[in-house]
């Protein structure tokens, strides 16, 4: 609780709103003890006296009131309507709720059936038809408004006890032998009461606010009697000679109105998990690049990442996710990354065209060089054009990385004229083409379907043809087959290895899954807590593996060591990357870490394209 | 797609007939003898007596609904005492001018509050989004009939840009111009609170799209941000702007009320709140009938809306 209201406090705007609102609130209490005017004397010697005037602070109305001790009593009048209404909304919508969630079935049916009805009107008919029917008066305003705003607790309060109403409790209770209302009395009431203040709190300003208005349309308080919406209402007439007479009241409506949605902003951002935990920013359209230290030289490959580090800032705290990791292909080769999930794999890969989430991703060091440009830092447009242009990727879980409202031959149409200048009919004809060469039945038919009318193989062969488009020179694959089945994740690497061949392609493929890159990749890079441990081709690493932690990687490879195929079958967790331990990192897990191994940083190193980060590797290599 | 609406369609002839009923409900509430408080000050003996047998307020309450019904389905809303002419063609000429209003309004809202909510998504924690958080913060908390007033004060008075009220000048007016220089301080001063909301909520929308996994595909096959922004993910969030939108228009409606009494637009909203004062009841209750059910139709509108967008709800 305590913690709710530092979050809520912290929030300057909600606090700033709570002081309006005490100041108000505080005013409105103590008005009957100040020595104020009477606010219905009238003395038409003084009308329209302007603010600041002898005795009259805030000046006089169109009968000589004193406007400062009229606008207290009304305001006065407006919170205690308003907040009488909310109570009474409160207190009966949520019995309506309760009940219609406790017993369920055809109470409920009917219950809901008649709340949906009332939320079908445009609320200020429903209220005007009741102050028609009772005639116009500020306890038929209240009652109108009350009864108004009583759907929305019904629905809201109802959903909490359909909710409660099968728990454990309520049928211990039951079995008890409690009766029906000692149930929910004692049971359920108090379970469902915050979330009836909290509903509360966030209608109270719109409940004020609601009478207030009829108050102004002549329909709420009669004269003498004025609450701040018929002060504005009969102020109206001679707004146009005697502004201030208007200006008042108004503000003060706007002052409680803006003070009560600033404190409810306050509160509902303190109880959504997800704003404290600040996920819900957006990602820029390019990695956030705060690069320090030198910029690698250029190499002759076709893409060469280079000692790239990325980071995750988050609040204070920084997450090492790539720390330093140099890896390069060349036309028409394949090379494997391999690793646990958290090993840094994918970060890797995303920042290479700076696709990493910023915030909170941050690349902090290295460069990628495509054809020896680096991309790091790259201007937008430079980076965009070579997106799915010369360097394309393949997502894994196509039904969230397809969007769902546009039809397939859309999807692929666009990656082609985000580059190339073609007609709608050539990127169509285009894209069939495309659905051909990935081997999809019926392409002419199929490229009309969504991706939510495809099955998951489907779905991963619109990915490649995606990434196929426009003829790219590296495909950056991550986990493609990782959601599919054996049968079809065997046609999606042959279909990948076809192409490569075929067209020169160079793929990076990022996998956990030792058997995938047996079958794919001439070389294999292996990951771990941000770093390579061991690279080198592939046959040899898979031979004779010489880091610990690829030795263990492939015994967990049913065809190739017999174990099983989930790599947390290696006992232990991979570290938490935003606090690493000194020296190797896999040490925690590994049978043959020695002191030593804990004391410094331990370098790749190796022959060339055979490295391993070992002290005492299994292999001499 | 059509059998679609016709079953939406089909749908809403119970949420009609709720409403009628509730109406009903709510006028039975009427204290003492209804024909005397209908009539209000109108009420001579004979007036009461011809209401009397037009409502057949002797028989019993289910029969006198069912009456009423067959009369409205009939387009018989009854006779205005105070108008002295039939409920509905004054509540059609009325919710004419009404729906201008709440039209402009609404379509206002909707492109100005998306609009907002779009840049402030797209510039999150930059100028552009703190600006428009705190104009919004204003708009929402600023109550419309006050908003009103001021502008008449600052626009119609001081800078004599605008006239102050009504529909059409009275002398030489009538033209479409002369409508639009009428309109423009209504229709903005009733949007203001909706696009608030709007914007609030397109923001949030908007942010929950940006994070989802095909705008990060889409930005990998070098889709510019602009089209990123404006197609993918405004696409994406219109699902559930969209819904917004609906609720939004009602609370348009609504809000229509205050404003054609502020600006004297001669609207149903006003006729409404003059009828309660009169107590020319028969003329309010026409009057929430006919604008409720078409808030119900437009509620329909806006489901086939939303299935045009999503190839995934069922039609
Ligand atoms: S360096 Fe030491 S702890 Fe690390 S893998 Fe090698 S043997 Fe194990």
């Amino acid at each position: 609780m305590s913690a709710f209201f530092k979050l809520l406090f912290r929030n300057r705007l909600a606090a700033m709103g709570a002081v309006v609102l005490s100041a108000i609130l505080l005013l409105v209490l103590i008005t009957p003890i100040l020595p104020l005017n009477d606010p219905d004397v009238t003395a038409t010697a003084d009308r329209f006296k302007r603010p600041f005037s002898e005795g009259h602070l805030l000046g006089t109305d169109h009968l000589g009131r004193d406007l400062l001790s009229r606008l207290l009593h009304g305001t006065r009048l407006s919170l205690a309507i308003g907040i009488a209404a909310a109570l009474i909304a409160a207190t009966i919508g949520s019995a309506i709720g309760i009940i219609a969630g406790y017993f369920g079935g055809r109470t409920d049916n009917i219950i809901m059936r008649g709340v949906d009805m009332l939320m079908a009107f445009p609320y200020i008919l429903l209220a005007l038809a009741i102050v028609a029917a009772l005639g116009p008066g500020l306890m038929n305003a209240l009652i109108a408004v009350a009864a108004v705003n009583v759907p929305f607790f019904a629905r809201n309060i109802r959903g909490i006890t359909v909710g409660l109403a099968g728990r454990e409790f309520i049928d211990a209770a039951r079995l008890a032998g409690m009766g029906h209302s000692r149930i929910i009395l004692t049971e359920l009431l108090p379970n469902v009461l915050p979330v009836i203040v909290i509903a509360m709190s966030t209608t109270v300003g719109w409940m004020i606010l609601e009478t207030a208005g009829l108050s102004f349309l002549g329909l709420g308080s009669q004269p003498p009697q004025a609450d701040l919406g018929s002060m504005l209402g009969e102020a109206r007439s001679a707004m146009i000679s005697h502004p201030h007479t208007s200006i008042v009241p108004g503000i003060m409506i706007f002052l409680i109105v803006m003070s009560i949605n600033l404190l409810g902003d306050g509160v509902r951002d303190a109880l959504d998990p997800r704003l404290r935990s600040g996920a819900l920013s957006r990602p820029r359209a390019t990695t956030l690049v705060e690069r320090v230290g030198d910029t690698p030289a250029a190499t002759d490959d076709l893409l060469a990442i280079q000692d790239l580090e990325t980071q995750f800032h988050v609040g204070q705290r920084v997450y090492r996710a790539v720390g330093g990791v140099s890896l390069a292909v060349k036309p028409g080769e394949c090379l494997g990354v391999i690793g646990e999930s958290g090993s840094g794999k994918s970060v890797t890969a995303l920042s290479v065209m700076g696709l990493v989430a910023s915030p909170p991703g941050v690349i902090t060091g290295g460069a990628v060089r495509f054809q020896g440009e680096d991309l790091i830092g790259a201007p937008y447009e430079s980076l965009r054009r070579k997106r799915g242009d010369r360097v394309a990727y393949i997502f894994q879980d196509p039904l969230s990385t397809l969007h769902p409202l546009y039809r397939i031959g859309q999807q692929l149409a666009e990656a082609i004229k985000s580059h190339h200048k073609v007609s709608n009919a050539e990127a169509r004809e285009r894209a069939i083409q495309l659905l051909n060469d990935v081997r999809i039945p019926n392409a002419e038919a199929r490229v009309d379907n969504y991706p939510h009318e495809m099955s998951g193989g489907m779905r991963q062969r619109i990915g490649i043809a995606m990434a196929l488009a426009n003829a790219p020179d590296v495909i950056i694959a991550d986990e493609p087959t990782t959601a599919l089945d054996v049968t079809v994740q065997a046609q999606i690497l042959t279909l990948l290895d076809d192409l490569r061949r075929d067209r020169g392609l160079a793929i990076i493929f990022i996998t956990h899954d030792f058997g995938v890159v047996a079958q794919l990749c001439d070389r294999v890079a292996v990951m771990y807590a941000g770093r390579i441990v061991e690279e080198g081709p592939t046959q040899v690493v898979l031979d004779a593996p010489a880091h610990p932690y690829t030795k263990r990687l492939i015994a967990c490879v049913p065809e190739l060591g017999g174990g099983r195929r989930e790599l947390d079958a290696i006992p232990g967790l991979p570290p938490v990357v935003d606090d690493l331990p000194a020296g190797c990192a896999f040490a925690p897990r590994c049978d043959k870490a020695q002191d030593t191994c804990r004391a410094g940083t331990i370098a790749l190193a190796g022959p060339s394209s055979r490295a391993v980060r070992c002290l005492y590797p299994e292999e001499a290599i | 797609m059509v059998s679609y609406i016709l079953k939406r369609l089909l749908s809403a002839i119970p949420v009609l007939l709720g409403i009628t009923i509730i109406v009903f409900l709510i006028m039975s509430l009427i204290p003492g003898d209804p024909a005397t408080a209908i009539l209000g000050s109108y009420a001579t003996p004979e007036n009461v007596e011809k209401l009397n047998r037009d409502l057949g307020l002797d028989k019993p309450m289910v029969q006198r609904y069912f009456i009423w019904l067959g009369n409205m389905l009939t387009g018989d809303f009854g006779r205005s005492f105070s108008l002295n002419r039939p409920v509905i063609d004054e509540v059609l000429e009325r919710f004419n001018a009404t729906l201008i209003l709440a039209g402009t309004a609404f379509t206002l809202c909707s492109l100005l509050g998306i609009l907002a909510g779009v840049v402030s998504a797209a510039r999150q924690y930059g100028f552009a989004d703190k600006a428009i958080t705190f104009v919004v913060l204003i708009g929402i908390s600023v109550p419309s009939f006050f908003l009103g007033m001021m502008m008449i004060l600052l626009f119609a008075v001081n800078l004599r840009w605008l006239p102050v009220s009504g529909m059409f000048a009275i002398y030489g007016g009538g033209d479409l111009p002369d409508l639009i220089r009428h309109l423009t301080m209504p229709a903005l001063a009733l949007a203001a609170v909706a696009t608030g909301v709007i914007a609030r909520l397109s923001r949030s929308a908007m942010l929950e799209v940006l994070r989802q996994d095909f705008i990060r595909t889409a930005r990998a096959k070098g889709v510019p941000e602009r089209r990123v922004i404006m197609g993918h993910a405004l696409r994406a969030a219109m699902v559930s702007i969209i819904p917004i939108l609906g609720i939004q228009a009602g609370f348009v409606l609504s809000g229509a009320v205050y404003i054609e009494i502020v600006f004297q637009w001669p609207g149903v909203g006003r006729m409404l709140v003059d009828a309660i004062l009169k107590r020319d009841l028969l003329l309010v209750q026409g009057g929430v009938v006919i604008v409720a059910a078409c808030y119900v139709l437009f509620n329909i509108a806006v489901d086939v809306a939303q299935s045009l967008l999503d190839p995934r709800i069922k039609t």
